[in-house]
């Protein structure tokens, strides 16, 4: 359970100067700086926690709408049904119990930039001197109009944030008829987990294998060939799951009969049992709303000394939403978040955020329960391209394996601990 | 409490090892080790899995990202992180944990 709003009302009024009207939680008038964070995945809830660590005088408040954390690495195990979505599910107790955050959950509806206020769906206003926004994916639905509504998911998950929709594909899966055909279909890069579509192809070809083996799992990527560890998913296809799954490559979708379960792309028509659509995707409307999109009307550019946002002062912007060249991973996320942090302390105490700001990344895919392989490579701030650079020296497993699930399986552990305790 | 006498402790620190005058970017260096937490813990303390970084000995965690680096011993991901990181950088993060 994460404070809710009411509660936090009454805690601010409490701690607040009694001066403030009700609906206002106004900045009190301490020296203590508030900042105020939107969203509690793998950005927010790392930058909400890192600010508080590293300051002595700033109140964090951080908004998610969602009352527990669920991890979108490892859901794709759910479907290949060695995971359950409660282990990947985490409160958001720590924030507060042992950094003094306060959490509420409250869905934003207004992010006004000029008197830095955001407002919350209860008409709650809550005053800042610095916004991060934490905002992750929406989907895009322009091209797929079909797909826009809430029934329409229901039918056909995305499954792309962890949480009911992972249940709905895991359920179409596992009762699915014998010798049935599930479809997928990959979005033109960039988006979110660049290796998660080629890792949920193993987790739905392994629960295939060992339930409903004469079953069959087509792939449609929009993508000329695999984005990421290309050679691994490869031979892990090749090597476990080759009469299962069928890889059609350059595969944009042009329509969806949504009452039919059938795709049809430029060059061919597939009928489904399970049809699983990952649409493409941009930066969260919280995003939107602050008026922060300004790449390709999807991401948002940053300054990446601070994450500070290219269109508006005071405003941050981590995680997915940003247009970078890094993945959008949550490693990526909980890496961003921290540089971010640093730099809010810093600006808040007048001081110069680091300069030479460099971090790592690791993204672990599950081949099948117990074998995964990695990605990883280290990312510098270069001055010139004022842009963060992966260094020479990244790279990817030479192949899966058990020791590497074992890896995979505590760098969860460790980086829910390091983002949510 | 003690985190954030940390983050100035390791402001500080960074501040000590960097001796010559000629650099004069001083790096946040609670932020640079920040980085190992995703897998390693927050500030080196591991909870399960990985080992944890914190309280090893300088020279113990400069020689692993040497032979990380170097191919001497033999890693699944660390040669990727490890050679990605400048010796001065190894050296800061190395004097933090050794205080964690």
């Amino acid at each position: 359970m994460i404070l809710k709003r009411r509660t936090f009302i009454k805690t601010a009024a409490i701690t607040a100067m009694a001066a403030i009207s009700p609906a206002i939680i106004a900045k009190t008038a301490t020296k203590q700086k508030r900042v105020v964070v939107i969203g509690g995945g793998f950005a927010g809830a790392t930058a909400a926690k890192y600010v508080a660590m590293w300051s002595t005088n700033i109140e964090v408040v951080m908004i998610e709408r969602n009352a527990q954390f669920v991890s979108c690495p490892q859901s794709n195990l759910v479907l290949g049904g060695s995971r359950t979505l409660q282990q990947l599910t985490h409160d958001y107790n720590g924030l507060a119990d042992n950094h003094a955050i306060k959490t509420v959950q409250a869905e934003v509806v207004s992010v006004d930039t000029d008197k830095q206020q955001v407002k919350l769906d209860d008409g709650v206003i809550v005053a800042y001197d610095r916004l991060i926004i934490a905002p992750g994916i929406d989907f895009i639905y322009d091209d797929l109009p079909m797909l826009a509504s809430f029934e329409a998911q229901q039918k056909i998950p995305h499954a792309w944030k962890a949480g009911p929709q992972t249940e709905i594909l895991k359920r179409q899966l596992h009762g699915m008829k014998k010798g049935g055909t599930m479809v997928m279909t990959v979005p033109a890069t960039p988006f979110r987990c660049p290796p998660g579509p080629y890792e949920r192809a193993c987790q739905v070809a392994y629960y295939l294998k060992n339930h409903n083996p004469t079953a069959k799992l087509i792939i449609l990527d929009a993508n000329a060939d695999i984005v990421s560890k290309k050679a691994l998913f490869k031979d892990a296809w090749q090597q476990y799951y080759s009469s299962l799954i069928e890889y059609v490559p350059n595969s944009a979708i042009e329509s969806i009969d949504v009452a039919n379960l059938t795709i049809e792309t430029e060059f061919d028509d597939f009928s489904a049992d399970v049809l699983n659509v990952i649409p493409a995707q941009k930066a969260g409307k919280v995003a939107e709303m602050a008026g922060i999109i300004n790449v390709d009307k999807r991401w948002c550019k940053v300054d990446f000394l601070t994450y500070q946002s290219t269109e508006k002062q005071n405003v941050h912007v981590i995680g997915d939403a940003v247009h970078a060249k890094l993945p959008k991973s949550g490693h990526m996320a909980n890496a961003q978040a921290k540089v971010c942090a640093a730099a809010v302390v810093a600006l808040l105490a007048e001081q110069q955020p680091e300069q030479q700001p460099v971090f790592s990344n690791t993204c672990y895919s599950f081949i099948d329960d117990k074998q995964a392989m990695h990605i990883a490579a280290v990312y510098r701030y270069n001055k010139e391209q004022k842009s963060m650079i992966a260094m020479p020296g990244g790279g990817v497993s030479a192949f899966a394996s058990e020791l590497e699930g074992d890896y995979a399986n505590s760098w969860g552990k460790n980086i829910w601990h390091d983002m949510l305790k | 409490m003690r985190n954030r006498s940390q983050f100035v402790l390791g402001l500080a620190v960074c501040m000590l090892v960097l001796s010559t005058p000629a650099v004069s970017q001083q790096r946040n260096v609670a932020l640079l080790a920040s980085s190992c937490a995703a897998c390693h813990g927050t500030n080196g303390h591991s909870v399960g899995g990985m080992p944890s970084l914190a309280g090893s000995s300088p020279s113990h965690f400069i020689e692993q990202m040497r032979q990380f680096t170097e191919g001497e011993r033999i890693s699944t991901v660390m040669f990727h992180h490890a050679s990605g990181y400048t010796k001065e950088e190894i050296k800061l993060m190395a004097a933090y944990f050794s205080k964690q």
